[in-house]
């Protein structure tokens, strides 16, 4: 700040505190839902602070039948099957990517820009737009219903390329000079000296890469149909959707808040690798 | 582009790029050029057969007020939506940056909607205004405004605009934040000197300054509200009431997977990749240019 002005500064404040409000009173709504009991959350108005039931309603949601009316996986198994979802999208990610863009930038080999080329198109081809065939092709290949199936089709993507590209390009020549003259070998210069190197863009990348694979709903919507593959993401549209007939709105919020709690668990805890992977994987 | 420096040639390179190109040419390349034929064939109405019938799918869409409606409402849709989360956060970035001490604690609890998944935004919010028990629509009684999403055409779309615009304020934020970080003292200082006020520093040297950002966000914030609106607007109002809320991505979706007309969905999906190429265009055509302070 450049100069001193008390008014400026309560004002400052005053906006940017409310602006958290506002921010925040969507989650915040959602946890206080996540605390009362059944009854309490039928009654209007809908309460604004929390209840006593979040224990119950959590071993519920967890363990126990969960909301009535659906023949749902439990709530444990939807979050298993999210995170292997999501580990497996970002390794994958990570590891193709790795290797293509070392292969692109440390080789001259024919047809070298034409797989540039081929892998930079994936960029301009989000899931939605080419929805129908890929699906087609994954049922083809009898993927449906499987973690390959849920994870495999969103592994290429060239953001991640493309950043490992520009890391790569940042490491001096000097490097694999040096390497070459002790008699390291392309693998071993891989492993022991660009690995090292860029290990807090690998982990950058993983933080989006969690939240991206976590988040997926419309792909493993279209080729989940066997209930013991469903994604905790997906499962809350099939709540919504029951709670025209019978509203049980704690539950549906508390199988909200735990589909949440991961990501923005990820997000907070590593905000500096977070801030890092967000500017550099879409500048 | 290639490093002076490298490794002598040999197979290794192809196998380090195999894993990858393998998984392009079958879940990328092969569907798009499907999707492409696809969009020149009628399927018979039991599906045993298909015509190819050259542009007239195209055709058909484009006398087609249903989805030239589609194409406008996407249009308004992904507009308010841009200009909703990128104010919102233009604003609050340029009060957090004043900020000396705890602009940090500001950032953490201003950042986490972007964890939050499109679907489950869209859960809360319809959470928030259901009309027969949400919060909203309780308060709003009392101003005299009946809500229903359900049944209004116009508050459904409001409702899918605010909680996508919810959702991407934290992403805005983030980027203007650190454009305006960026700026260098001096000029601050300088216009200080010169006897400009807070008010008058932010308009006349920080937002021209951050113009690239925003250009740069209006874009992304485009293809966001384009694409990635899809759970948003399958958990809020499925397209409806009507087709008030169907943009085209939910569209395309619709007429595959609900109506089976793949010829017809294919064509969407061309128009919607050539929409993609040029946004993505526009934006590496935006980052060759760069900041010139």
């Amino acid at each position: 700040m450049v100069e001193r002005r008390p008014l400026t500064s309560l004002l400052t404040h005053f906006v940017l505190v409310l602006g958290v409000i506002a921010i925040a009173l969507p989650i915040w709504i959602t946890f206080v839902a996540a605390t009362h009991d059944q009854f309490r959350m039928n009654q209007v108005p809908l309460p604004l602070w929390p209840g006593t039931h979040l224990w119950d309603n959590l071993n519920q949601t967890l363990f126990g039948a969960g909301l009535s009316g659906t023949e749902g996986a439990p709530v444990w198994l939807m979050l298993l099957n999210s995170l292997a979802m999501a580990m497996m999208i970002s390794l994958g990610k990570i590891a193709i990517s790795l290797l293509s863009a070392f292969a692109i930038v440390y080789f001259r080999f024919p047809f070298r820009m034409t797989c540039f080329w081929m892998i930079f198109i994936t960029l301009m081809l989000p899931v939605e737009v080419r929805i129908l065939p890929t699906f087609e092709v994954v049922a083809n290949l009898g993927m449906l219903n499987s973690y390959w199936g849920l994870s495999i089709p969103l592994i290429a993507s060239a953001t991640a390329t493309f950043m490992f590209r520009q890391v790569f390009l940042t490491v001096p020549d000097e490097m694999l000079e040096s390497a070459r003259i002790d008699g390291a070998g392309p693998m071993r210069f891989f492993f022991d000296i660009l690995l090292p190197l860029s290990r807090t863009n690998i982990a950058a990348l993983f933080v989006i890469l969690f939240i991206f694979g976590w988040n997926q709903y419309l792909w493993p919507l279209l080729i989940t149909t066997d209930t013991s593959m469903t994604t905790i993401v997906m499962s809350i549209k099939q709540m919504l959707e029951a709670a025209e007939q019978s509203p049980q709105w704690n539950i549906i919020m508390t199988t909200a808040l735990l589909a949440m709690i991961p990501p923005i668990f990820v997000v907070i805890s590593m905000q500096k690798l977070f801030v890092q992977g967000l500017t550099e994987t879409d500048k | 582009m290639l490093k002076r420096v490298h490794f002598p040639s040999s197979p290794l390179p192809y196998l380090l790029v195999a894993p990858q190109l393998a998984i392009t040419l079958v879940f990328f390349i092969w569907p798009a050029s499907q999707a492409m034929y696809q969009s020149f064939l009628i399927e018979d109405a039991f599906g045993l057969g298909s015509e190819f019938v050259w542009f007239e799918n195209f055709q058909v869409l484009w006398g087609d007020q249903h989805y030239l409606d589609a194409f406008w409402r996407t249009g308004i849709f992904s507009l308010l939506v841009a200009a909703l989360s990128m104010g919102v956060a233009l604003i609050l970035a340029g009060f957090a940056q004043r900020v000396v001490r705890g602009a940090m604690v500001y950032r953490t609890l201003l950042i986490w909607p972007y964890a939050v998944a499109p679907v489950l935004a869209g859960a809360l919010w319809v959470f928030m205004f259901n009309p027969t028990l949400g919060i909203f629509p309780y308060f709003l009684d009392f101003v005299g405004i009946d809500w229903n999403h359900y049944l209004n055409g116009n508050q459904a779309m409001a409702l899918v605009i605010l909680a996508a615009a919810w959702k991407q304020v934290a992403y805005n934020f983030l980027f203007y934040l650190a454009a305006m970080q960026s700026i260098p003292n001096s000029v601050i200082e300088a216009a200080a000197i010169d006897g400009a006020g807070p008010g008058r520093r932010f308009f006349s040297i920080i937002l021209p300054l951050i113009s690239p950002t925003t250009f740069f966000l209006l874009v992304i914030n485009m293809v966001y509200a384009f694409f990635e609106t899809f759970g948003i607007i399958h958990a809020v109002t499925q397209g409806g009431p009507g087709t008030s809320t169907t943009i085209l991505v939910y569209k395309v979706f619709n007429d595959g997977f609900v109506g089976l007309d793949l010829g017809g969905s294919a064509a969407q999906s061309v128009i919607l990749m050539v929409l993609v190429i040029a946004m993505t265009v526009v934006q590496f055509r935006y980052v060759e240019r760069k900041v010139e302070y």
